[in-house]
């Protein structure tokens, strides 16, 4: 029996019922014309499933964070039906046998497309590619590549990694962080961080590689993509870019949207992040650019990390923010409602850009007869206040805790089949 | 006030209460009998993971001539080498009943971590956090000044202070600064441009590249403390030139003023900020910084324990 969404309103227009059978829309019909196994979507804003350029699972190796299945779960409950996987697990992601078992897990778990991030370098090291033609070639069909966690900062390595993933329209995607630059860094380099006692990590550290690497991916005509933007410099950089045709993609993180340094004062570790929390004025550039279609995609960073690591000194915890969970609403609250965005913008931030870097056929579809039901049901007018303790990620670190949210995740489909029914996994 | 985290956390009127307190505590060290029974049955945590046998032993004084009983707990190898956490640590000398820690770190802002996660219920004292604060070095360096140049009470109104060497680092400059503002000093900080902090503009004092041209107009001069090994990281080229640039020697001590006095919180690097023959001249007062030190911490002791008025 064919799904039918009931009322759904996609791109927030006039409601209509979206018939969904065999795994992809069969027809747009008047509200209450079609018959089947109805789901009220009344009052919802339809929108193409939320596909994320940059997540965390932390399978293999520290399944205590997080796994491909509490990942996939906290994917599809934030309106998510397709994630990619970083690299850096442990092992690393920097064979095909790792990219294969990590996007097996996906299959089986079934809830999200688990696109698995083949490393650029073994071991993250910065010093010998890793097998990316093999991976690139494996099951799992590897086509973004990244270093994630760690810049390459080598200007050879990363040029050859340019070069030599053109061979299957693959990308590399640059953890832009000079290393030198921020030995030992923990926040934002300015005023704050010379009263905190804490080591800055300065914003010309992003914003002098994504300078080089701009220019190294005109000179050789590459694709680059630049992971989690954060200051109004690296704004100012891809732009010019992109204004000399620059084949260049950026990405922004949720927090990068809401949260600045202010935050840090307090000395609690659920605000340390890499990169770090920028300035208010950062914040304005980052969202305007993301308005002006400068950086291309929301993507969330999700790192989970055990209590332990978050629960200790400042200098002693780990870098990383919960993200799937809360990802719609920040984009809502930062870039919906203030106009930056329609609903049309923040479908092609959330899923039609970030399918279309990461090379992800099946992802991004438009909400028309024919495509391939992928579908997040979204209520704008919901608020929640977000609580540590009732997140499906194995971990508790997301800096949102306590704080009322716009919009809620209430229906999602993947591939036909639904994943979440009114905001629970089905 | 419960805690004592920052020198920013003190008011003009609470500073003056620590140094008048500190002031007449002192005085107990001149009676052969130098216990007073004010904490008596209190019990004071030195809690240090970081190695300073100086600090740790000043407060053990302090808190002792106050009756306090002190347990010293040297956690050296904190959470970041796979010890025990700050956070066990915590539960553990909360089980027992500390009613103060004073708590020593190599991380910036570990003890307003241990004050404010809920982990402990006393007062937490900062005896030095990463490269952050040192406020009892502040407010001990303030009572010698005061001492000296101020008849032993009151505030530094007008003072004009200058706090010379590597302030980047420098958990002491950062106390000092916020505290001598507070009590109506005039600070102006000397240092090669890399080993001060980005903004400093924003501070509330001056900041100046040229040590000759500040040490006529000074009433105090404090030299920290500067690690050789900094110039590895190409802070400033060699110790030399450091020395040569920034050092005081007897020929810039002969610019001071007559009445002007050398501080330095120790350990000093002689031959390097300080040479030998200004560190034992009769103006310089690292011996008697010393004394103030434990009085200075007990009247902090005593105050926190005791009870001090919240200020509105």
């Amino acid at each position: 029996m064919p799904i039918v969404l009931r009322g759904a309103r996609p791109y927030g227009e006039d409601a209509v019922d979206l018939v969904i059978a065999d795994g992809v829309i069969v027809e747009i019909a008047p509200v209450g014309s079609a018959t089947g196994d109805v789901l009220d979507c009344t009052d919802l804003v339809a929108l193409p499933g939320f596909v994320d350029l940059h997540t965390h699972l932390r399978e293999p190796g520290r399944e205590d964070a997080e796994t491909v299945e509490s990942g996939s779960r906290a994917a599809a409950l934030g309106g998510y039906t397709c994630v990619h996987a970083m690299a850096n697990t442990s092992p690393v992601a920097d064979t095909a046998g790792v990219v294969e078992q990590v996007w097996r897990l996906g299959e089986r778990t079934g809830l999200v497309d688990v696109r698995p991030v083949g490393a650029v370098t073994v071991g993250l090291a910065g010093e010998r590619m890793a097998e990316i033609g093999a991976m690139a070639h494996s099951e799992a069909q590897v086509r973004v590549f990244s270093d994630d966690g760690k810049c390459v900062h080598d200007a050879a390595l990363m040029r050859r990694a340019l070069e030599y993933v053109k061979a299957f329209d693959g990308v590399v995607a640059q953890h832009a962080q000079e290393p030198r630059l921020t030995e030992n860094a923990q926040m934002n380099e300015g005023v704050l961080s010379g009263q905190l006692g804490l080591t800055g990590w300065p914003a010309v550290a992003e914003e002098a590689i994504i300078a080089r690497d701009v220019l190294l991916a005109q000179h050789v005509d590459s694709r680059l993509h630049v992971c989690h933007v954060s200051t109004a410099g690296s704004v100012e950089v891809i732009r010019w870019a992109k204004g000399r045709g620059v084949k260049v993609t950026a990405e922004v993180c949720p927090h990068h949207l809401i949260l600045t340094e202010d935050l840090v004062a307090s000395y609690d570790p659920i605000y340390k992040v890499n990169p770090p929390l920028r300035t208010s004025v950062d914040i304005d550039a980052l969202r305007a650019a993301l308005a002006d279609g400068t950086i291309d995609a929301i993507a969330t960073d999700h790192a989970p990390h055990p209590h332990e690591d978050k629960d200790c000194e400042w200098g002693a915890a780990a870098f990383g923010m919960l993200g799937l969970e809360t990802a719609f609403s920040i984009a809502l609250k930062t870039m919906i409602e203030p106009g930056l965005l329609d609903w049309r913008g923040l479908a092609d931030r959330m899923s039609v850009a970030p399918a279309r870097i990461g090379g992800v056929r099946e992802q991004g579809h438009s909400l028309e007869v024919g495509s391939i039901a992928n579908i997040a049901l979204v209520d704008p007018q919901a608020r929640r206040v977000i609580s540590s303790e009732n997140l499906a990620s194995k971990s508790r670190n997301t800096p949102y805790a306590s704080m009322e949210l716009p919009g809620a995740v209430v229906h999602v489909l993947y591939g036909g089949n639904v994943t979440v029914r009114d905001g629970a996994l089905a | 006030m419960k805690h004592l985290l920052s020198a920013a956390d003190l008011d003009r009127e609470q500073a003056i209460t620590i140094l008048d307190t500190a002031g007449e505590l002192a005085a107990l060290t001149d009676r052969s009998v130098k216990k007073l029974p004010t904490l008596r049955g209190r019990t004071v945590v030195n809690l240090f993971f970081e190695d300073s046998t100086r600090t740790r032993i000043s407060f053990e004084v302090a808190a002792k001539r106050l009756s306090a009983d002190v347990i010293n707990f040297a956690a050296k190898g904190s959470s970041v080498s796979k010890g025990e956490s700050l956070k066990d640590t915590a539960l553990t000398l909360e089980a027992m009943g500390a009613d103060a820690v004073v708590i020593r770190h190599n991380l910036s802002g570990a003890p307003h971590r241990l004050a404010t996660a809920g982990w402990i219920g006393g007062s937490v004292v900062n005896a030095g956090d990463g490269t952050h604060e040192h406020p009892t070095q502040a407010l001990l360096d303030a009572f010698t000044m005061r001492k000296h140049l101020r008849g032993g009470s009151g505030d530094l109104e007008g003072v004009r202070v200058g706090i010379v060497g590597d302030v980047l680092h420098s958990r002491v400059a950062r106390s000092n600064v916020l505290l001598l503002r507070t009590l109506g000093a005039h600070v102006t900080l000397v240092a090669p441009p890399t080993l001060l902090p980005l903004g400093v503009e924003t501070w509330p004092c001056d900041v100046s590249y040229d040590i000759d041209s500040v040490l006529p107009r000074l009433d105090a001069i404090m030299m920290l403390r500067v690690q050789g090994e900094r110039m590895h990281d190409a802070y400033f080229p060699s110790a030399l030139e450091y020395s040569r640039l920034y050092g005081l020697d007897s020929s810039r001590m002969s610019k001071l003023p007559d009445h002007a006095v050398i501080l330095h919180p120790g350990p000093m690097n002689r031959g390097m900020e300080i040479s030998a023959d200004v560190a034992d001249s009769p103006r310089s007062l690292m011996v008697e910084q010393v004394a103030n030190g434990v009085s200075v911490r007990m009247a902090v002791l005593y105050l926190l324990l005791g009870g001090m008025k919240e200020n509105d």
